[in-house]
């Protein structure tokens, strides 16, 4: 079911009218029927393997929660009898079972998605390397198995480190995995934000509401109008990659670096307002990353909730895992201080922008993109002391509007450039289409009109231009606070002909219907 | 505070459903110089009421018989509801749509669609379906109808399907967003230019000759329709020459006609009789017949229909004949005007035609 078809609307409308007609008491009960039944339409059997997770990981951090409470009540009831000694004893023997059903867990539920999201990537592996014939497995990738998966392992591990007790309810705990609006491209929340809402009785709230279904529109305005039409030019630079090569290739990163920011920001736009209609608070995903200053800055401001699930549940615990540490005093002696300290740093970071990348599909172009990105975060940390040179010789450049833009235009260009590896899915190809913006000189294409022969006409360039001008407006009017709130005080014809302009832009501009193919969203198929 | 609260949604909520429907009204399309049968569905309902003999079917009888001559030489008031590629179930529908407008002695169907099994082309869909005023069969006939891309939703809200067409709006949707253009006579569209058939088809060998069972389906429909309501069915198979008429199939037809005692004519076989040449008697190198040619065939079927069924004639109701003597005028107008254009231009410029070859831009 599509964010974008007709059923998904009619389904939602279907829940809104529901969840606020049902007892407050039976509205989580709703969410997860709803939930199951947004999830069985991709297909019932899908069901199975959202279950499992679902299952295991609440009765492991259900078990993990009551090993941690009878060994926490058993120490405060010995606290006199026991020695030092005894006490540490008794936690190690308690860490160590909650650790077998944290291990158990994990790598039962990593498994089923190594096993079906890799196993092919594996064996065309093995085949190129061997010389084999291995034939591929071909499974089927249940809907959101990397968000569900990613979110109900963070879960675990917060229980795991007795950040907070395990749910009760396998009802509730189901909703939180399976919770319609973000089950399929997150964000990927973190257990102890969203209870905060998930579970409470919503009243009807006009507020809530009104400002929900504004973010849907929004939403619906970046991935119908701008993300969906744009991917008609993007689909026909990518495809012919022989007939499109030198500026067309850097005509193909920013036409995919909007394409991208549209449907995912879309995405989740829609995402968080249907959630705000239900009473739902969920975290945001992008903090206008197109304005980032630099390449760290701009994974602080992309996909948030991803790169924070990395930080917390890889890097740090790869960081100060015994051989981490072994390894960093060991570097540290023979490297000498200021390199030495480097090198757990760079490794642990290198670990995670693989997984990063394999996380995005199991094909090489997402692990070189993620290396490479690993790869400019790493160059960018040694040029610090010639940036902090820089500004310091030259205090006042540093801080002019034009150096701001310089270095938000820089990482704009860095980040698509990386990205293109995206579209091709293929690293050699990629690399040679690449080389080509700088062997081929024909950048008379990109203002000669052969950008209308990409199956886009001049309107439709125009409505693109006019969305894209939209979208950076509301970035800017964001930077000093919520759009929507600011809206709401602006006069009430002001208000209405904005909320009507961006409703008829969606309906008359949308590329949707006949003549155009429903595009599934980016972040769908990680 | 509330009764102005409620006042502005209501203003808000009017302006937004009325510029709804404006937009709708702008984007969907007209009609009015090209693919004007996409007109023809809605024509009825300004002309309903009143006919004898109503056919049914798809171009092969909205291009190939002349009401006005059934009229003038017989007498008979009839109307085509014909569309393009009208499907069988589709023809059922508007037959059922038809008979609670009025009740005609007698239905002709054009049989050329029992070869379709199943839901074929939106584009043609859409010609036939968005024409028709919201009735149980119009909601029957979309659901027969809709290939796997379309939406019901679509046809409740043409805007939803033809929003893409801001793009493409011309003086035309301006000009006609609330009224429309008379161009066919009692469903019949006109065409007086000639372009002779060059060669006869040769058939492509079928992989399966049987009609499907939808289409044997839709037909016992009609059957079952037309006796309950009095009405006499005939069938017929207009003379064209191309799409090719296997003898496979009109065995089929034959038979079935034989089996429930109904009247069926193959114009194919009836070309000495009608008079039809080929030569003289199409526009499109013998897909269909022009005014020449449709006028023939009404003659031929004007008498056929007459002797069979004992239709009046109606020339001598005064009532009538003053409405029909209008209808007569318009057609021969049109008909001058159609003839001053070839002569004028060497083609139909304002009715579709193409310029012949050598002229074109």
């Amino acid at each position: 079911m599509l964010f974008t078809s007709y059923t998904f609307i009619a389904f939602l409308a279907a829940m809104f009218v529901l969840y606020y007609l049902v007892p407050k008491k039976f509205q989580w009960m709703l969410l997860l029927a709803g939930s199951y039944l947004f999830y069985a339409w991709a297909g019932i059997h899908f069901l199975a393997y959202i279950l499992v997770t679902t299952v295991t990981t609440w009765y492991a951090a259900k078990r993990m929660t009551v090993l941690q409470t009878e060994q926490s009540a058993y120490l405060k009831a010995h606290k006199a009898e026991l020695s030092r000694e005894e006490k540490k004893a008794l936690k190690a023997a308690g860490k160590k079972k909650t650790r077998h059903w944290m291990l158990f867990c994990l790598l039962l539920n990593l498994g089923i998605l190594a096993v079906l999201k890799y196993t092919d990537f594996f064996i065309s592996n093995i085949n190129g390397i061997f010389d084999t014939d291995i034939a591929f497995m071909r499974f089927a990738l249940p809907m959101g198995i990397s968000f569900y998966t990613f979110q109900s392992m963070g879960y675990l591990l917060d229980v795991y480190r007795g950040k907070y007790a395990a749910q009760d309810s396998l009802g509730r705990f189901a909703l939180f995995v399976s919770f319609f609006p973000q089950v399929i491209q997150g964000p990927i929340s973190r257990y102890d934000d969203m209870a905060k809402t998930l579970y409470d009785e919503h009243p009807y709230d006009h507020h809530n509401i009104s400002f929900g279904i504004q973010r849907i529109c929004w939403g619906f305005f970046k991935k119908m109008v701008v993300a969906d039409r744009i991917l008609v030019a993007v689909n026909e630079l990518i495809k012919n990659p022989a007939d499109y090569t030198g500026a067309y290739v850097l005509a193909a990163m920013f036409f995919y670096a909007i394409e991208l920011y549209a449907d995912f920001t879309g995405g989740i736009d829609i995402t968080i307002g249907i959630a705000q209609v239900f009473g739902v608070h969920l975290v945001e995903n992008f903090e206008r990353p197109f304005f980032s200053k630099n390449t760290a800055e701009y994974w602080r401001r992309w996909h948030i909730t991803m790169g924070t699930w990395f930080r917390d549940y890889i890097f740090y615990p790869i960081s100060v895992c015994q051989p981490m540490l072994k390894l960093s005093k060991a570097s540290r002696e023979k490297l000498g201080q200021a390199l030495g300290k480097r090198v757990p740093v760079y490794l642990s970071t290198s670990i995670v922008w693989f997984v990063t990348g394999l996380w995005h599909g199991a094909s090489w172009n997402f692990i070189v993109w993620g290396m490479l990105n690993c790869l400019v975060l790493i160059v960018s940390q040694e040029f610090e002391p010639f940036y902090a040179w820089f500004h310091k010789k030259f205090p006042k450049v540093g801080r002019t509007f034009w150096y701001r833009l310089f270095q938000v235009a820089r990482t704009f260009c860095l980040m698509s450039a990386i990205r293109i590896l995206d579209c091709y899915r293929d690293v050699p190809l990629t690399f040679h289409q690449v080389g080509t913006i700088f062997t081929e000189g024909n950048w008379n294409v990109l203002v000669n009109g052969s950008l209308l022969e990409l199956g886009l006409s001049a309107a439709d360039w125009g409505v693109i231009l006019a969305g894209v001008l939209a979208m950076l407006i509301v970035s800017l009017i964001g930077r000093s606070g919520s759009v929507r709130e600011k809206l709401s005080k602006q006069p009430m014809a002001l208000r209405y002909g904005v909320y009507a302009a961006l409703f008829l832009g969606v309906l008359i501009f949308g590329a949707y219907g006949i003549g155009f193919d429903a595009s599934q969203f980016i972040y769908n198929q990680f | 505070m509330k009764k102005k609260r409620i006042l502005t949604i209501l203003v808000v909520a009017c302006l937004l459903v009325g510029g709804l429907w404006f937009l709708q009204k702008l984007l969907t399309p007209k009609y009015i110089n090209e693919i004007i049968e996409g007109r023809l569905i809605a024509d009825y309902y300004d002309n309903a009421g009143g006919n004898d003999v109503v056919f049914i079917g798809d171009c092969e009888v909205y291009e190939n018989i002349s009401p006005i001559t059934l009229w003038e030489d017989y007498g008979i008031t009839s109307y085509i509801r014909g569309s393009a590629q009208q499907l069988i179930w589709q023809s059922y529908y508007l037959m059922e749509e038809t008979l609670k407008y009025e009740k005609p002695k007698v239905m002709v169907f054009n049989v050329l669609s029992m070869k379709y099994g199943e839901p074929q082309n939106e584009a043609y869909n859409r010609m036939t379906l968005d024409g028709m005023r919201w009735s149980d069969s119009k909601v029957n006939s979309i659901k027969a109808s809709m290939t796997d891309e379309e939406e019901f939703i679509t046809y409740l809200f043409p805007l939803l399907r033809y929003h893409s067409r801001w793009s493409e709006l011309s003086g035309e949707d301006f000009e006609y967003l609330f009224k429309t253009k008379r161009s066919f006579h009692q469903g019949y569209l006109m065409r007086v230019d000639v372009r002779p058939v060059t060669s006869y088809p040769s058939p492509t060998p079928l992989q399966d000759y049987q009609f499907s069972d939808t289409s044997y389906e839709y037909l016992d429909k009609m059957v079952k329709l037309c006796k309950d309501n009095g009405v006499e069915l005939v069938l017929m198979k207009a003379p064209s020459i191309y799409p090719y008429w296997y003898d496979e199939w009109e065995e089929q037809m034959e038979d079935y006609a034989e089996k429930n005692g109904l009247l069926y004519i193959n114009f194919l076989e009836l070309l000495d009789e009608t008079g039809i040449d080929f030569d003289t008697d199409t526009y499109d190198n013998g897909l269909h017949l022009n005014l020449s040619g449709a006028e023939k065939l009404a003659k031929y079927l004007g008498a056929e229909l007459q002797e069979t069924y004992q239709l009046p004639d109606h020339r001598g109701d005064a009532q009538v004949a003053a409405k029909w003597q209008e209808k007569s005028d318009f057609y021969h107008e049109m008909e001058a005007d159609q003839y001053r254009e070839l002569e004028e231009y060497g083609y139909l410029k304002s009715y579709g035609g193409r310029k012949p070859a050598g002229q074109e831009d």
